[in-house]
C-alpha cells in the first residue's frame, strides 16, 4: 500500500518550504518516505518538481506514476499530466490556469484567494500543504507545530501560515472525502534527512573540526550543515577561495593534527587533484567527498550521474595508494563515510567517498542512528612510544610509520615533503631512497585492500540474472529486484559501497552462477563494468546505462533486464 | 638557552653566494633570540629554492606544492593556534601560482609571518621572469624582455588592508632579523618582503644593483597607512627598506569561534556524545 505525490511549480514559488513542511510532518507521524528532487539552475522561474513516495513498506526509490499531482503552476500540469495514475486527482490553483474541459481528475483549491484572506497571497504553499494534508486523510494537528519552528518569533507569519493551512485544509476535505487511503503510520517519530546532511553529521560525528570548500553544487549541503554546527561543536568551516586553497587548507590543518575533510563536485575536484598527489606524496589523512554531477565542464549542475568514477580512481599525478568508498543508503552512508575518515588516519592516506546529487538530494524517513557504532580511533603514536630521533616516515614492515603531530613532543620535530624523501621527510633524489619511499607507501594498497567491503548481496546469489551496481542505485536496484521477481524473474543484485582497491571475492563467487550479467551505471560508457573487466577479467553481458541527468527507475532497469535475460 | 646554530640543519643546494644563506641565518637568530623552542615552530613552503627552507632549519615542517603554501598554513592554524608559524617561499610561489591565495590571506588575517624570498625570477626552474620581475629583462622565455610591469607586493598589501608589511634585502643582515622577529611576534598576518640576489639567474638585479639602491628608512611613522603606501610604491634609483606598516587589526583566529579556547588539535572526542544532533530532525 503506497501513495505517490508528484509536486510541481517555478523555482521561488516556495516549494521547498512546501517539502520542509510535508516531510517533517509525515517523519513526524512515522510514516515511511522518500522524497527526492529535480530542480534547474535557476533562482526564479524554470520547472522544479518533487517526487513524494509514502509506503507500508520502506519504499527505496520514487515510482514514475502518482497518485496526487500538486500543479503550483500551468507547466506542471502540462508536463506531468501523463505521470498521473487513473484514478490520480489534480490539486491546482484554478486562478492560475485552467484545466482542459474533458479532464475530470481535477480538484480545484484556490490557493492564492484563501491566502490572501489568510494576510498574504505569498502563503499560497501553505495553503496547498494544508489541502494535500486533507486529501491524504491525516490530522491537521501536527503542521501547526512545524510552522512555528520555522517561523519562530515571527508571530504574525505564523499566525497568517496556520490560516492558510487550515483554510486549504478545509476547502480540500469539503470536496473529497478520504480520497487517498495512507499507508499505516509506525510507531514512533523519525528523521526527516536528506543525503549531504546524513555527510555533514558523520564527518561531524567523526571528529572533523576542519572543513574547507568552495561552493558546489550537488555538494554545497554538507557545507552548509557543518557551518551551522561550527560554533556549538567547536569546528572551523572555512569558504576558501578556490578549490586548490579548500584542499591545501584542510590537508595542513590534518597535518596540525584535526581529522579534516573537504566536499565538492567534479569541476572543483578537478582542480584539488594536485593536493590529492600531496596528500599521498605526504602521506596525510583527508576525506575528500566527491558529489558527482554530469560533466564534463559544468554540464548539468543540479542532476545526477555517476561519470565520475574512473576520474576519482586515478585522479592526481604519481603512482600512491587511495581508497574510494561511496554513498548507497543513508544509513550506509552513515557509517561509511565514519570508516573514510578511521582508514584515512590508520593508513595516512587519502580516502575518497563518492556521493551524487541523486544521494545528496534525497530525503527519507529514518530510525535515528547508532551514534555508538562510530569509530574515533587517530591511530596517532605515543610520545612516549617515538623512537628518537623522530623520523616522520620511519621504515616499519607494514609501510605505516608512527605518526606524531608537531607540538607534541619536546625536542622532536615533524617535516613532511611534497618532494620525494627520506624517512626524516628531507628532500632527496638517490634512487635507492626513491624505490624505497616508493614500496614504503604502496604496500598500503594491499591494507587497503583488505579493509574493504564486499558487496551487499539481494537476492538468492543466483537465478535468471546478476544486475551489478554501485553507489547511489542501490534502492532503485533493489526494486527493480521486486518488481522482476513479482514478474517471475529470480536473480541477484550484487551492489557496491566500497569500490576501490575493488572488492573481489564475491564477484568470483556469484559471476559464474548467474544466468546473464548486467550492469546498471549513471553514465555513458560503463565505467565500473570496465573497471571489474579490469580488476578480473570478467565481462559483464550488458550494460544499462543512463547519462541524462535523471536518476534511474525501477521500470526502466527491469525492462532492460527482461529485454535481455531471457534471450 | 637557544643559540643560533640549534636552528640550523642539512645542507643547502643553494648556489654559493645565494641571498637564501643570509635569509636563513637571520631567521636561525631571529627563532633564536625568540627563544622559540623547535619543535613549537612550523615553517610551511611551497615549492622553489626559497621553499626549500624547511629542509635547513631545525623546527617542524610542511613543504607543500608550488603557490600552496598559504593555504596549507591557513589549515595549520586552525588545527594547532600554539604553534609559531611562519611561511618561506619564493616571489614566483607566493605572487604567481599562488596570488589568489595571497590575498584572500590578506583578508583573513591569520596569525603567521611570511617571509618572501624576492628575487624576481624564478630559480629553481632556472630564469624565467616571475611576477616581480623587472620590466625588459631577457630571460629565455621573455625573449622580448618582460612585458608587463611588476606585481608590488606591499602596495597590493596595504591596498588589501595587511597589519603589518616590510622590506627587507638579504645585505641587511641585522635590519633583516629585527624585521623577522618584529614580524613573528605581531599579532596577524605579516609580510616580509626580501630582496635578495639570484646569482645565478638574474644578472640585471644583482647584490650590487640592491646594496646601491636600498636605503633603511628612518623617521618613517608606521601607524600611517598613506607614508607606507608611498614607501611601498618607492622603487627605481632608491629602493626603502623597513617596516612600513604595523596596525593590528582582528586576526582569524579571534573571529572564529572554534579557535578561543584551547588548541582544536588533541583534543579528546567521542562520537556518542553528539547522538543528541539527530534531534533536529526529527
Ligand atoms: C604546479 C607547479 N607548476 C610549476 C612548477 C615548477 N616550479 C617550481 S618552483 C617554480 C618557480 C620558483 O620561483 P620562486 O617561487 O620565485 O622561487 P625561487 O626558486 O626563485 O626561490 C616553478 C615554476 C611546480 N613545481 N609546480
Ligand atoms: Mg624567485
Amino acid at each position: 500500500m503506497e501513495v505517490n505525490v508528484l509536486i510541481g511549480g517555478a523555482a521561488g514559488q516556495g516549494m521547498e518550504t512546501v517539502m520542509h513542511m510535508l516531510g517533517k510532518a509525515l517523519a513526524r507521524e512515522g510514516y515511511l518516505f522518500i522524497a527526492t528532487k529535480d530542480y534547474m539552475s535557476r533562482v526564479r522561474g524554470g520547472h522544479n518538481f518533487s517526487r513524494l513516495r509514502i509506503a507500508a513498506e520502506r519504499p527505496w526509490s520514487p515510482v514514475d506514476t502518482a497518485d496526487i499531482l500538486v500543479a503550483m503552476n500551468a507547466e506542471t500540469y502540462r508536463l506531468h499530466e501523463k505521470n498521473l495514475g487513473r484514478d490520480g486527482r489534480i490539486l491546482f490553483d484554478p486562478a492560475r490556469f485552467s484545466l482542459p474541459e474533458e479532464e475530470g481528475r481535477g480538484l480545484p483549491v484556490p490557493f492564492e484567494e484563501l491566502a490572501r484572506e489568510a494576510g498574504d497571497p505569498i502563503m499560497a504553499n501553505s495553503v496547498a500543504v494544508g489541502a494535500l494534508w486533507a486529501l491524504l486523510d491525516l490530522n491537521l494537528d501536527r503542521l501547526p507545530g512545524i510552522i512555528e519552528e520555522s517561523f519562530r518569533g515571527k508571530e504574525e507569519v505564523i499566525r497568517g501560515n496556520i490560516a492558510a493551512l487550515e483554510k486549504g485544509y478545509r476547502e480540500a476535505a469539503s470536496r473529497c472525502e478520504n480520497c487517498f487511503a495512507m499507508p499505516p503510520a509506525g510507531t514512533g517519530k523519525l528523521m526527516y534527512i536528506d543525503g549531504n546532511q546524513v555527510l555533514g553529521m558523520a564527518a561531524l560525528a567523526s571528529g572533523c573540526r576542519f572543513f574547507a570548500a568552495y561552493p558546489m553544487t550537488p555538494a554545497t549541503g554538507i557545507m552548509t550543515y557543518l557551518a551551522g554546527k561550527s560554533t556549538a561543536h567547536g569546528l572551523v568551516v572555512e569558504q576558501a577561495e578556490d578549490e586548490i586553497a579548500a584542499i591545501n587548507m584542510a590537508l595542513g590543518a590534518s597535518y596540525g593534527g584535526v581529522r579534516s575533510m573537504t566536499a565538492t563536485s567534479g569541476g572543483g575536484f578537478s582542480l584539488m587533484v594536485e593536493g590529492l598527489s600531496l596528500a599521498g606524496m605526504t602521506e596525510t589523512p583527508l576525506v575528500v567527498t566527491v558529489a558527482m554531477r554530469p560533466g564534463p565542464a559544468t554540464g548539468l549542475p543540479t542532476r545526477t550521474e555517476q561519470g565520475d568514477l574512473d576520474f576519482v580512481l586515478k585522479a592526481g599525478h604519481g603512482e600512491f595508494p587511495r581508497a574510494v568508498l561511496s554513498a548507497t543508503t543513508h544509513e550506509d552512508a552513515f557509517f561509511r563515510l565514519n570508516k573514510a575518515f578511521e582508514l584515512a588516519d590508520r593508513y595516512q592516506a587519502p580516502v575518497l567517498f563518492l556521493s551524487d546529487q541523486n544521494f545528496a538530494d534525497t530525503h527519507r524517513s529514518l530510525e535515528p542512528f547508532d551514534f555508538s557504532r562510530l569509530g574515533h580511533n587517530r591511530c596517532l603514536a605515543e610520545a612516549a612510544d617515538v623512537e628518537k630521533p623522530y623520523k616522520r616516515y620511519r621504515y616499519r614492515e607494514d609501510g605505516i610509520s608512527p605518526r606524531l603531530l608537531p607540538g607534541t613532543l619536546p625536542g622532536e620535530v615533524v617535516l613532511v615533503d611534497s618532494d620525494e624523501h627520506d624517512e626524516r621527510g628531507n628532500i632527496i633524489e638517490d634512487a635507492k631512497t626513491r624505490r624505497a619511499m616508493m614500496d614504503k607507501r604502496l604496500k598500503k594498497d594491499a591494507l587497503l585492500a583488505a579493509e574493504m567491503d564486499e558487496p551487499g548481496v539481494y537476492g538468492p546469489g543466483e537465478g535468471d540474472y546478476l544486475l551489478l551496481g554501485w553507489g547511489s542505485t542501490y534502492g532503485v536496484l533493489r526494486e527493480a529486484v521486486d518488481l522482476l521477481g513479482r514478474e517471475g524473474l529470480k536473480g541477484t543484485l550484487l551492489h557496491f559501497s566500497d569500490l576501490w582497491p575493488l572488492p573481489k571475492t564475491r564477484l568470483g563467487d556469484l559471476f559464474p552462477r548467474a544466468g546473464k550479467t548486467f550492469c546498471a551505471e549513471n553514465n555513458a560508457t560503463g565505467q565500473f563494468a570496465a573497471l571489474i573487466r579490469r580488476e578480473t577479467g570478467l565481462q559483464v553481458d550488458h550494460n544499462i546505462l543512463k547519462y541524462d541527468g535523471r536518476p534511474f527507475f525501477p521500470e526502466e532497469i527491469a525492462a532492460e533486464v527482461k529485454k535481455h535475460a531471457a534471450t | 638557552m637557544l643559540r643560533p646554530e640549534d636552528y640550523l640543519t642539512g645542507e643547502p643546494a643553494w648556489c654559493p653566494g645565494c641571498g637564501n644563506f643570509a635569509i636563513r641565518k637571520a631567521l636561525s637568530q631571529a627563532l633564536a633570540e625568540l627563544s622559540l623552542p623547535p619543535h613549537r615552530v612550523v615553517v610551511c613552503s611551497g615549492i622553489g629554492q626559497a621553499a626549500k627552507m624547511p629542509h635547513y632549519i631545525q623546527s617542524n615542517g610542511f613543504n607543500g606544492l608550488h603557490g600552496r603554501a598559504l593555504p596549507a598554513a591557513l589549515g595549520i592554524r586552525a588545527a594547532n593556534t600554539d604553534l609559531t608559524l611562519i611561511v618561506e617561499s619564493g616571489d614566483g610561489d607566493s605572487y604567481g601560482e599562488g596570488g589568489n591565495h595571497f590575498i584572500h590571506n590578506i583578508r583573513r588575517n591569520p596569525n603567521l609571518a611570511h617571509f618572501v624570498h624576492n628575487n624576481q625570477v624564478y630559480g629553481l626552474t632556472k630564469g624565467q621572469a616571475s611576477p616581480t620581475s623587472q620590466m625588459g629583462m631577457v630571460t629565455g622565455t621573455q625573449t622580448e624582455g618582460v612585458l608587463a610591469p611588476p606585481l608590488n607586493p606591499l602596495a597590493l598589501a596595504l591596498v588589501m588592508g595587511a597589519g603589518f608589511v616590510a622590506r627587507c634585502f638579504s645585505g641587511e643582515a641585522e635590519h633583516l632579523k629585527e624585521t623577522m622577529k618584529a614580524a613573528i611576534t605581531f599579532p596577524g598576518y605579516a609580510l616580509v618582503d626580501i630582496l635578495h640576489p639570484c646569482v645565478s639567474f638574474n644578472k640585471v638585479n644583482t647584490f650590487k644593483w640592491y646594496r646601491d639602491r636600498v636605503f633603511l628608512l628612518d623617521d618613517h611613522d608606521a601607524s600611517n597607512w598613506q607614508s607606507a603606501l608611498e614607501a611601498a610604491r618607492q622603487w627605481g634609483e632608491r629602493i626603502p627598506l623597513g617596516i612600513f606598516y604595523r596596525v593590528p587589526r582582528p586576526t582569524f583566529e579571534s573571529a572564529v569561534p572554534a579557535l578561543q579556547g584551547k588548541p582544536l588539535a588533541g583534543q579528546p572526542f567521542n562520537p556518542a556524545s553528539l547522538s543528541r544532533v539527530q534531534e533536529e530532525f526529527l
